[in-house]
């Protein structure tokens, strides 16, 4: 790994003043972005660590929203989340292993947008609100892509608020090496209708599917979308599976999901 | 340069480094505390697995200036004051819980951080903790044994262990 300049402010102010400069990257759990240093696909100038910010750390319930700090851990999503929002803890406990879980934070999940990351798929399950130091982003309009997000250059997400659902499940096929989704769906339901949203499938990305979200809004059962099947078209295909493959996966995990909420 | 304070094993200690040290970096070469092994370097394998703070961390993936302040244990700071075997090693021993021992520092501080939170994990339990954690030699049987065997439950194994 080259060298690096490295600061660790206290304050959101401080750290957003410190990545003014376009050389500068900020640091969370380090799970992605240290390993992809240390294999030079990235070489950042500066540092900027997001883990000395108490403002970026906590889970709080207002109402019927779960606010999560950016800077949360996994494993503190799987505990203080469980008694609000049982299928989103659920998914934190999922991620990769327990040091992962230790060190890996929601807002550098949602930021480096993994195409088989799980916290896409909650967010986008949920139509949560990705908040930032500067805006509000609809999880509609944030993920763009394959490890691509709406963020600007220097923007740092803060917390990310989750409408809480009635009820919700994550169903995840795990690729056992890398412990990522090979293939998964989350599914909530709320009053106002069911969205649907898959991981670990897409060259695109998370995606919304919107036929299961229309049967399922109309019935919440898995027999609802048991005729239903997902195009291969632009699915990822390799060595751990073929395009066809996920394509099937999309449509088990959905009801799979569709059966844990109950 | 980064000026860092930590509690290694119980430990004090201040250390001058630079920004790119990572935590298993600076516990072997810096520290001599070798230990905490390097298998793959990539996040993958646990060999390198430590307790920040209590909670077990894979050292190749934190930068040591990142954990200033913080308490960390390794595998020499398991053993008892005597110097004789901690019970979990002693597990590990008696169940065969080992080939190559490679792996083993690693297995060791999974435990460790388990055993802490969870003093009487079922079997399930102790394999969703070791997801993290890659042994190429035993297939995990007496792994599982070791630390069914360390948190006091499974006793029987220990002579099926022996063979
Ligand atoms: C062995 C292993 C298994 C894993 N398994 C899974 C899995 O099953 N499911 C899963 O979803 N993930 C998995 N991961 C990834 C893990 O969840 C990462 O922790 C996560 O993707 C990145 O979070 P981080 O806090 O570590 O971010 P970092 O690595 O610190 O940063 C990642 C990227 O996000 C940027 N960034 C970080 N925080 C912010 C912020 N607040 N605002 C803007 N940009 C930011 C960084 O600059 C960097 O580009 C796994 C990782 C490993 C090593
Ligand atoms: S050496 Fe750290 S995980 Fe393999
Ligand atoms: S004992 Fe050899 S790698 Fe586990």
């Amino acid at each position: 790994m080259y060298d690096f300049n490295f600061l660790k402010p206290t304050s959101v102010a401080d750290a957003v003043a410190a990545l003014i400069d376009e050389d500068a990257q900020p640091l969370s759990g380090g799970q992605t972005l240290i390993p992809a240093m240390k294999a030079r696909l990235n070489a950042p100038g500066t540092l900027v660590s997001l883990t000395g910010i108490p403002e970026l750390v906590g889970v709080c319930c207002a109402g019927d929203t779960l606010v999560i700090g950016a800077a949360t851990t996994h494993a503190q999503v799987a505990r203080d989340a469980a008694g609000y929002f049982p299928g989103l803890a659920a998914l934190a406990g999922q991620i990769g292993d327990p040091a992962v879980r230790n060190r890996g934070t929601i807002g550098g999940s949602l930021a480096n947008n993994d195409p088989s990351a799980c916290y896409p798929a909650a967010a986008l399950g949920t139509g949560a609100t990705i908040v930032t130091d500067r805006r509000e982003i609809a999880a509609d309009d944030f993920f763009q892509g394959m490890f691509t997000t709406a963020l600007e250059n220097g923007e740092i997400i803060t917390s990310v608020r989750f409408p809480i659902p009635q009820a919700s499940a994550y169903a995840k096929f795990v690729q056992p090496a890398s412990r990522f989704a090979l293939t998964a769906a989350f599914v909530a339901r709320y009053a106002s209708g069911v969205r649907v949203a898959i991981t670990g499938a897409s060259e695109n990305g998370v995606f919304r599917w919107a036929e299961a979200e229309a049967a399922l809004s109309s019935d919440f059962s898995a027999e609802a979308i048991s005729g239903l099947s997902a195009s291969a078209h632009e699915m990822i295909a390799d060595l751990h599976g073929t395009a066809a493959y996920r394509a099937h996966l999309v449509g088990v995990m959905t009801r799979r999901a569709v059966t844990a909420a109950g | 340069m980064h000026k860092l304070t930590m509690v290694v094993n119980g430990q004090q200690m201040t250390a001058e480094i630079e920004a790119r040290t990572l935590l298993s970096g600076f516990l072997r070469d810096r520290l001599g505390l070798t230990g905490t092994h390097i298998g793959c370097d990539t996040s993958q394998c646990g060999a390198c697995m430590v307790l920040v703070n209590g909670q077990a961390v894979k050292a190749c993936s934190v930068l040591a200036a990142d954990l200033d302040g913080v308490e960390v244990t390794t595998i020499e700071g398991m053993a008892n004051p005597d110097g004789s075997l901690g019970h979990i090693q002693q597990a590990f021993q008696d169940c065969h819980g080992l080939q190559c021992g490679f792996c083993t520092p690693g297995m060791v501080m999974s435990t460790a951080a388990l055993l802490a939170e969870n003093p009487k994990p079922t079997e399930d339990e102790v394999r969703h903790s070791l997801e993290g954690n890659i042994c190429r030699c035993t297939g995990y049987q007496n792994i599982v044994r070791a630390v069914m065997a360390a948190s006091g439950q499974d006793q029987g194994t220990k002579a099926t262990a022996h063979v």
